[in-house]
């Protein structure tokens, strides 16, 4: 065990495509969640960042950056860039400090202004860089990676566009009723349908867009808590931020090959399970004990996934878990409540934060007209370039 | 004027006299194949060795997933603005005595209706594009036609 973190505070700043700096967005955030906290920034030891991300790689510090736009009050810095996980190790990193007694009370914060378009690398020539390479060799946006995953299920598992479509109905559905959420407009399966292929088999409204976004955590010891805050506060139980094991047979972004399982036969479990795995072992939960999951929708088929890597159900059962509502609001295990990144699109450093924030209102209640009755535990999931993925277990 | 070809990333394909092959590189002592070529280590944690040596990887693999792209792949993508786009099918292709999934485009006029995971497929010299003096070679993925096995491939992994 290695202790829990209390969560003081939550904000966001709403989702969108405002046009503005993510400067802008990161203080925002980091102003509510420091008022929701009742701190003042000056009690805070401690500043995380997650960088912002340009060309697959990290753009702007974070960090100093929104220490300073806060106003220089001589708190610890750090900066964290792992890709879409960013944010997650961001809150790693905090938790370790608090941990390890190097400070009480941290705030963490990502926040980015996303380029329009497909993510793209970044310019010049960069033949070392697969990141450039998947893109100058093969034209492989990160939809292609996306569309190769749902065809590999519709042929192993009998998944159909139909039930990806079902992943965005849903996923619409709950993010209609979240202030936060860019996209507000309930979607039926007739305008997934009706929406142009991007990437075979998946279509427009099967793919998250990029959104501009800030997200913000406030977090101390238990201890602090204590002293400061709620009787009962919100606490951090587990973050998994584990790599791969050599071999990683799944072809993973933005690489143009797995590795070779010629010599050493690949290990039991996926990387994607084995980060879900790894979340669920060091907070001594299990699945079943899960009153709600808030997982990354890069796509529709990717939810589906998620399901199966989070043992939700069993391998090839996500579908069928979907078609039987489990994963609706009302059902056993509501997943992306929030409306997910199909609702939000993704402001990548802050992605991860958010999630964290969304399962922080459901287990203290306060989420509204989307509220997962009698929320208590929680767990978050995501992956992203480079070997990177995160799950972070909230309890309440 | 005739152009050069050239290939789009030196050393990752040959075609030479015994026909087009991807090249790889193959540890000395744990016989793990890299794909792109590992030159420096091997990258098996309980290995480590330097002994790596270029092997050429298998001509014929099976379809583990294909999809395509319907629109414009961005910049370092060479395309002509001035010409609409036409989507290009992208086929993974698990190589069985490499146990190895690459990918790679289809082969020109080879679209998603056409493939089907398991599907076998070889590899082909294809062209990526052209400019004034050079015709920039890569390597693509043509299906063979031969009779289609159960779909299931060797690593079993999904997505």
């Amino acid at each position: 065990m290695t202790g829990d973190v209390a969560v003081m505070g939550v904000g966001m700043h709403p989702w969108g495509k405002w046009g503005r700096s993510f400067v802008e967005y990161g203080v925002a955030a980091a102003r509510a969640a420091l008022a929701d906290a009742g701190l003042d920034w000056r009690d805070v030891g401690s500043i995380v960042g997650a960088d912002t991300v340009r060309g697959g790689y990290p753009g702007y510090v974070a960090g100093a950056t929104f220490a300073k736009a806060l106003g220089w009050q001589g708190a610890r810095v750090a900066s964290v860039y792992a890709a879409c996980a960013s944010g997650a190790q961001a809150l790693d990193t905090a938790r370790a400090q608090i941990v390890a007694g190097l400070a009480d009370v941290v705030l963490v914060v990502g926040a980015d202004a996303a380029p329009k378009g497909f993510f793209r690398p970044a310019g010049g020539d960069r033949p070392d860089d697969p990141d450039w390479l998947r893109f100058r060799i093969l034209g492989a946006t990160n939809p292609v990676y996306f569309g190769l995953y749902a065809r590999r299920r519709m042929a192993m598992h009998g998944d159909t566009p139909d039930d990806f479509a079902r992943v965005k109905v849903k996923n619409a559905a709950m993010g209609a009723l979240n202030p936060l959420a860019r996209y507000r407009n309930p979607v039926t399966a007739e305008q997934v349908a009706a929406s142009a292929v991007v990437a075979d088999p998946l279509r427009l409204l099967d793919i998250c867009a990029t959104s501009d976004g800030g997200a913000a955590l406030v977090l101390s010891s238990m201890e602090f808590a204590r002293r400061h805050g709620p009787a009962e506060p919100v606490r951090i139980r587990a973050v998994s931020t584990v790599t791969p094991r050599f071999p990683n047979t799944v072809l993973d972004l933005p690489d143009i090959a797995t590795d070779s399982a010629a010599a050493v036969d690949p290990p039991g479990e996926t990387f994607r399970r084995s980060i879900a795995r790894a979340a669920y072992e060091e907070a001594g939960i299990g699945p079943e004990e899960l009153s709600l999951a808030e997982v990354y929708d890069l796509s529709t088929a990717l939810e589906l996934q998620w399901y199966e890597d989070l043992a939700l159900c069993g391998e090839g059962e996500g579908a069928k878990l979907l078609r039987d509502g489990v994963t609706a609001l009302g059902g056993r295990i509501p997943v992306n409540v929030s409306g997910g990144l199909a609702s939000f699109g993704e402001a990548v450093p802050a992605q991860a934060i958010a999630q964290v924030c969304e399962l922080t209102w459901q287990l203290r209640g306060e989420a509204g007209d989307r509220q997962v009755a009698g929320a208590r535990v929680g767990v978050s999931a995501n992956q992203g370039l480079f070997g990177h993925g995160s799950a972070v277990v909230v309890v309440q | 004027m005739s152009r050069t070809r050239t290939p789009v990333v030196a050393g990752w394909f040959t075609e030479g006299g015994d026909g087009f092959r991807l090249l790889g590189t193959r540890c000395g002592a744990c016989t793990s194949v890299f794909f792109p070529r590992e030159d420096h280590r091997c990258r098996n944690p309980a290995c480590g060795s330097g002994e790596l040596e270029e092997v050429p990887l298998s001509r014929r693999g099976r379809v583990w997933s294909f999809t395509d792209s319907r629109y414009r792949p961005p910049s370092p993508y060479v395309t002509n603005p001035e010409l609409p786009w036409e989507p290009c099918a992208l086929i993974a292709v698990e190589l069985a005595a490499e146990r190895i999934v690459v990918l790679g485009q289809a082969a020109p006029g080879v679209a998603v209706a056409d493939l089907t995971v398991g599907m076998e497929v070889e590899v082909v010299s294809g062209v990526l594009h052209e400019d004034a003096e050079t015709t920039w070679t890569t390597w693509q993925w043509r299906p063979t036609g031969a009779r289609q096995d159960e779909g299931r491939g060797m690593t079993g992994d999904v997505a």
